[in-house]
């Protein structure tokens, strides 16, 4: 029957520990990779020349319209192959998986939170723009120390629901092998024949992170709505 | 890649099919539709329950919506392929796990959906119903719901999109979909997976990127015909 000391013994335990860890690093690596990425995609969507504007949206409409799935398979067995012989066998000596998915996950999930942040710079009064104009700051200037740390405030709780489909995101890295959760919770499964204990522990953890996310974001909404 | 679309567009399109199970991008649409539909009903009650005035009904419901939501999709299916056959006795095919595993998710997302567009009908609506003598049941069927679904349309196809995107997951369980049908053609063809995968992502991004540019275009002539009313 249902048994979960199977799992805190021995290899099963530090298999999924492992797992956990790969998950929580893929998370962190793509926040921190998606957000300055996701900043300049929402510049160049609300930039001041058509062409911009252009790049930006076929940037957004070309990533969010192709399921992650395929761009985990395209980013590992394709892109690759692109690379000059030298990086090739860099990328091929390091972990190429991991190094594969972060890029996938970076693309795809900076695309969604540029509309958030878009929407996020939309709702900065236009005064606050000619302000800092005013003040002589250039263009970029004006965006990056006036615009910005007043809009990501504004998306925060929209960036936080990202943040949570990313979360989940992660789960299908396991498609080009990288050992997070999932890929740990199978092999359990495989090793053990406990196939309820190993995906009981697996929904346990995705569920307790993402209930700790959306936890952060109530917060965040209830502190912003003061 | 012309010859690679030469030798292999009617096996990404349908798979083996006539002389084997039908497979590739009809599979995957197939599903899709497949599975937005069975989800419709369920969601719609679901929905219901979440906005109901009983608490014995709305609590358990939004529960289950935010336990599901809190699990990947493929953690759903995960549990579908395995735990599916217990539950009625025979085995389900990758396919009929993979639809179960896409109904029970989508329903959740709809029960979402069907909330915003009840929610997003006019309180009026219900209290001029209530006092005209209707009971709660007859006012939700005969007055808000079907303007709710009105509004709702643009959300459905963006679901539909969602949905389609989601069936790509089938890759993992071998269900004979189009990503899984585009890497089969990349072992057999070894050489070309910038070109094989290329295609792929164009051929999801012509399918989503019309279905979104319909729902946004319905979204633009909703607006239209509620101004034109006011």
């Amino acid at each position: 029957m249902f048994d979960p000391q199977v799992l805190l013994s021995g290899d099963y335990r530090d298999w999924l520990l492992a797992g956990l860890q790969m998950s929580l690093l893929l998370m962190g690596m793509t926040l921190l990779l998606a957000l300055p990425l996701a900043c300049v995609v929402a510049m160049l969507r609300l930039a001041p020349s058509r062409l911009l504007n252009a790049v930006g949206m076929l940037y957004i409409e070309l990533i969010r319209n192709v399921p992650l799935l395929a761009h985990f398979l395209f980013w590992y067995f394709a892109a690759p192959e692109l690379l000059p012989q030298q990086w090739k066998e860099q990328l091929y000596a390091g972990n190429i998986e991991a190094t594969s998915a972060v890029v996938a996950l970076t693309l795809y999930t900076a695309a969604y939170m540029a509309e958030d942040i878009r929407s996020g710079i939309r709702a900065i009064p236009v005064q606050q723009f000619e302000a800092g104009r005013a003040l002589g700051f250039s263009y970029l200037q004006t965006m990056r120390l006036c615009i910005l740390p007043q809009a990501l405030r504004l998306a925060a709780p929209p960036l936080l629901s990202q943040t949570l489909n990313l979360w989940q995101n992660t789960s299908i890295a396991t498609v080009i092998g990288v050992a997070e959760l999932m890929y740990q919770t199978q092999r359990v499964e495989t090793a053990s024949f406990r196939s309820v204990e190993a995906f009981a522990f697996a929904s346990a953890a995705y569920l307790a992170i993402s209930l700790l996310i959306a936890g952060v974001a109530f917060l965040l909404q209830k502190r912003l709505a003061r | 890649m012309i010859d690679l679309i030469h030798d292999y567009w009617l096996y990404f399109l349908v798979g083996r099919y006539p002389d084997g199970p039908l497979g590739g991008l009809a599979l995957t649409v197939l599903l899709a539709s497949l599975a937005l539909v069975l989800s419709l009903p369920l969601g719609l009650l679901l929905g219901l329950a979440r906005i109901s005035p009983w608490c014995a009904l709305r609590w358990p419901v939004a529960c289950l919506i935010q336990l599901v939501r809190g699990v990947p999709l493929l953690l759903v299916i995960f549990w579908a392929y395995f735990f599916l056959p217990s539950l009625t006795g025979h085995e389900s095919g990758q396919f009929g796990t993979m639809l179960a595993a896409l109904v029970a998710f989508d329903a959740i997302y709809l029960a979402e959906i069907v909330r915003a567009g009840v929610q997003a009908v006019p309180k009026g609506q219900f209290e001029a119903a209530r006092s005209l003598g209707l009971g709660y049941v007859s006012t939700m069927r005969a007055i808000i719901l079907p303007q709710a679904l009105r509004h709702m349309l643009p959300s459905l196809v963006n679901q539909f999109v969602s949905t389609i995107k989601e069936t790509s997951l089938g890759y993992i369980i071998g269900l004979s979909e189009v990503s899984f049908i585009a890497s089969q053609i990349n072992g057999l063809v070894l050489t070309k997976p910038v070109q094989v995968y290329f295609l792929l992502g164009l051929t999801y991004f012509i399918l989503c990127f019309s279905l979104s540019r319909a729902a946004f275009w319905l979204e633009r002539r909703q607006a239209r015909i509620l101004k034109a009313a006011a």
